[in-house]
């Protein structure tokens, strides 16, 4: 008797947290546009998804600031990391201190903050506005201390003997931080990229206020479409990168499991 | 006459205000195995740093064969180091780790892949080639460390506290092993260690270290035997160290009596430490012996007892084959050969940081 | 490895784009446009202080209490029943918890437009079964409903990992010593689990304080939170000051928050040890 209740008490939490999901997945594949009533089964809506210019130059803008923003941040990141790991107790905390303002701040004052900086600095200098520029700048902004965050205590563990021996193998410094911290430190700096990736996609407050006219990513999109009410085509969206997120948690956990086995 | 091949002189170190390392001067001959022997904070590994070219002196200067290489930066310098936790690179296995060295240099890789054979031979490894270091035990992983340095075919070794990992019986092991291949191949190694045993087994030379100054420089019998100090006496084996005074040359007062010993020049009625090791008391019959005594405890050891003799308000420790039993009342005999008379102001504040 | 250069690139970058914005929303938070030039002031502060900017900070409070103290009574038991099970099934259902974490945030408050609205699947329901329709949305019911939607992983999985840590042998040891059930687990369970408690409550409390995507999606015009205040002042209003104002005090309530929950965290650790 307990044991089932405990059960459906997981069971209801669980259809609680999926039921949303699953309604725009089958709501997508319906024929009328109102949700009360089936009226038949349709990939319409899917269909008119790509057709739309608007949101496929949107979620081409969210893969590029993706990959830039991550990529940038990654080696702004873990350069900071390996600076800071040299630096003196004082320093390194005042500057993980700074570092972890965006992480704390709450995402609106961390938007409205860079949204006023890029204005404030475009009306010094007389020209310039909000745009892809200025959202790929808050994103780095963002992305960097998460990055920082996953390479330094991995530089902590490192054996610190371990770039001596390479300079005492006769490796210059260049060669051992290429053959032998790189190498080491590699894991921390991918997953702090594939992070990086993540909360970039995932954006939306500052990406809302630090873009400009006609530059749109998808959570921006999603937004303006959201607030005019249900919108079929959001439900494909919804659907496909639904599909899309569980594809890469496969592929990471089998990814994973491989790496274990080895 | 040896070939003096390091020389560090008048080097002085300092951490933040905080000196490491006073003025010292030490010099390494060719083929020599030197330990720097101390306790942890001597300065042993700092100066080893040095001569590895990871620490710059704050003062003097550091010849090799007879020119400055102090502004040579560690991947320069014909010298190479076995650290004390390996650090073996986790990336690479066994034969890649050994091969490090020899790929910077850009061998050819069938010369490599002969040389890191031989070496792997050489440290009994043999077939571990492709295994990735993770999975070897301490003693091995302290093997690669060391075939790794070997392979360089350096002019000297500077081995940090090596064998400080590993567990008793493959230290000793360990410790012959390395002296052997010392002696086969020839080269100078630097040896770092807080373990007198260790030091005392396979040094041609100790140098033991105190405070960022080194009290001593000798082959291990002439410190064993004659240690400079009390607190060198101290360190390397056990003693009995007890305050006494010199009445005259040749005659020294403790433990309320006199004995005939066989130092002079101290001046007369000058307060002394004076040092006996605990093999070199003789326990006799309560009417033979110097000193009249009680038995408190006694333990096998093994090859010999150790007994604590309670005698003249001092507690000694007495090392012998023949056992006398707690509580038994006994004599004690000291010979003057046996009787180490020190100055007393050489013993430095804060000793005996034996980390055992 | 010992040259701390490599961090001085983004020293530059910190101090451009994370020191000097949060500068000038201070800036804007004492002043005031005045003929073309800008004066001390704290009118921004004492406006955001007038009962109908009260009231918005005091709702804006509730409701994150609300949805934090939901999520807590919802949550402890998901983290409780799942650290009992075995390792296998425990780790299927946490991924299963955190799986539509994964989705766009958007898209997950999105959906419960689509189930509450006034043509949606409830009130669908409801006419067919001839009852009147609801007025689900645009309350803040609706808007509770969307945060604890939201965050109550959040506060799963910090207790989950406590508890599992935790020994459950325990509960049998307690049980033994002949504890009947709500006495093991107000006696033993619970209060080996505060810290896990502490940390989830910080992590739904923050972002629910700060929503403002929920309350747009889910509360309309009827629940305006000071997240909906911020962002109307800067990009309908355009009052940079009032607005960075009300930055200002969020701000701090998120560091008043830290604030109690870390004292909080050390007193237990405290008395653990």
């Amino acid at each position: 008797m307990r044991r089932f209740v405990k059960r459906l008490y997981l069971a209801l939490i669980l259809l609680f947290l999926y039921a949303p999901i699953f309604v725009l997945m089958v709501y997508s594949f319906n024929v009328s546009k109102s949700r009360g009533n089936w009226g038949g089964f349709t990939f319409g809506w899917y269909a008119e998804l790509f057709r739309d210019r608007q949101i496929m130059q949107a979620l081409w803008n969210t893969i590029v600031l993706a990959v830039l923003s991550a990529v940038i941040a990654t080696f702004l990141g873990t350069a900071s990391a390996i600076g800071i790991n040299a630096m003196k107790k004082l320093p390194k905390r005042v500057i993980l201190g700074i570092n972890n303002l965006p992480v704390l701040n709450p995402d609106i004052v961390t938007g409205v903050s860079l949204m006023i900086l890029f204005i404030f600095a475009f009306n010094m200098i007389g020209r310039g506005g909000l745009g892809f520029t200025t959202i790929l700048l808050a994103h780095i902004t963002f992305n960097i201390p998460y990055v920082i965050l996953s390479v330094l205590p991995k530089l902590k563990q490192l054996d610190k003997n371990m770039y001596e021996a390479a300079l005492d193998l006769g490796a210059t410094p260049a060669a051992a931080f290429f053959k032998v911290i790189l190498p080491e430190i590699t894991p921390a700096i991918v997953s702090g990229m594939i992070l990086a990736f993540t909360l970039s996609i995932d954006d939306f407050i500052i990406s809302f206020f630090t873009t400009g006219a006609g530059v749109s990513n998808l959570s921006i999109i999603i937004y303006s479409m959201a607030r005019r009410g249900v919108n079929p085509k959001i439900n494909a969206l919804s659907t496909l990168i639904f599909a899309v997120v569980m594809i890469l948690l496969y592929l990471v956990n089998r990814m994973d499991s491989e790496k274990l086995k080895h | 006459m040896a070939k003096r091949l390091i020389d560090l002189v008048n080097v002085t170190k300092k951490f933040n205000d905080v000196t490491v390392l006073h003025n010292i001067s030490l010099y390494i001959n060719k083929n020599e195995f030197l330990t720097l022997l101390g306790p942890s904070g001597c300065g042993k590994t700092t100066t080893l740093r040095i001569i590895a070219g990871f620490e710059y002196p704050t003062k003097g200067d550091l010849l090799f064969d007879g020119e400055s290489i102090l502004n040579l930066p560690p991947y320069k310098r014909r010298v190479n180091t076995v650290f004390q936790r390996y650090a073996l690179f986790p990336h690479l296995n066994v034969a890649d780790n050994i091969a490090f060295g020899l790929r910077i240099k850009k061998m050819r890789e069938n010369v490599i892949k002969e040389k890191v054979e031989g070496m792997l031979k050489l440290v009994n490894l043999k077939g571990f080639e492709k295994r990735p270091v993770s999975s070897l035990s301490g003693g091995q992983q302290q093997r690669i460390a060391i075939a790794r340095a070997l392979v360089n075919e350096p002019e000297v070794l500077l081995l940090d506290e090596p064998l400080g990992a590993l567990d008793l019986k493959l230290r000793k092991e360990m410790q012959i092993e390395l002296k052997n291949m010392q002696q086969k191949l020839g080269i100078t190694f630097v040896y770092v260690t807080h373990d007198q045993e260790e030091a005392l087994t396979m040094s041609d030379t100790i140098a033991v270290m105190n405070n960022g100054v080194i009290g001593q420089i000798g082959a291990p019998e002439d410190i064993y035997n004659e240690p400079k100090n009390a607190f060198i006496a101290d360190f390397i084996g056990e003693s009995n160290i007890i305050e006494g005074i010199m009445r005259e040359d040749y005659l020294a007062e403790f433990a309320g009596a006199k004995f005939k010993c066989v130092d002079a020049g101290f001046g007369q009625m000058s307060g002394v430490d004076v040092v006996i090791r605990p093999e070199d008391i003789k326990i006799t019959n309560e009417s033979e012996g110097q000193l009249k005594g009680t038995v408190l405890n006694t333990t096998f050891k093994g090859v010999h007892y150790e007994m604590l003799v309670q005698a003249a308000g001092f507690v000694w420790k007495i090392h012998s084959t023949k056992m006398s039993k707690p509580g038994e009342n006994v004599g004690l005999f000291i010979g003057p050969d046996e009787i180490h008379i020190m100055k007393k102001d050489a013993k430095p504040e804060g000793e005996v940081l034996n980390e055992e | 490895m010992r040259s701390k250069t490599p961090a001085y690139p983004y020293i530059v970058w910190m101090a451009i784009f994370i020191i000097i914005p949060v500068i000038l929303v201070f800036y804007y938070a004492f002043t005031k446009t005045e003929s073309g030039g800008m004066v001390f002031t704290l009118e921004n502060f004492a406006r955001a202080f007038e009962p109908i900017y009260l009231g918005v900070m005091w709702r804006s409070i509730r409701l994150a209490f609300f949805c934090t103290v939901i999520c807590l009574v919802l949550g402890y038991p998901v983290a409780y029943i799942v650290a009992q099970r075995k390792t296998g099934t425990r780790d299927i259902i946490l991924f299963l918890i955190i799986v539509p974490m994964w989705m766009n945030f958007l898209l997950r408050t999105y959906a419960w437009l689509t189930i509450l609205e006034q043509n949606g699947i409830i009130n669908s329901v409801l006419a067919s079964a001839g009852l009147p329709k609801l007025n689900l949305l645009y309350n803040e019911g609706a808007v509770i409903l969307g945060m604890v939607y939201n965050f109550l992983p959040f506060m799963i999985l910090p207790i989950h990992t406590i508890l599992k840590k935790t020994d459950l042998s325990l509960v049998e040891a307690a049980q033994d010593l002949g504890a009947n059930g709500i006495n093991v687990f107000l006696r033993v369970v619970f209060p080996l689990s505060v810290p896990g408690v502490i940390s989830g409550i910080t992590m739904v409390f923050m972002p629910a304080v700060t929503a403002f995507i929920i309350s747009n999606l889910l509360g309309g015009k009827q629940v305006v939170l000071i997240g909906n205040l911020i962002e109307d002042q800067f990009l309908n209003v355009y009052n940079w000051h009032f607005g960075s104002a009300l930055s200002v005090i969020l701000m701090i309530i998120i560091v008043i928050t830290i604030g109690i929950f870390s004292v909080a965290e050390r007193d237990e650790g405290g008395a653990v040890l």
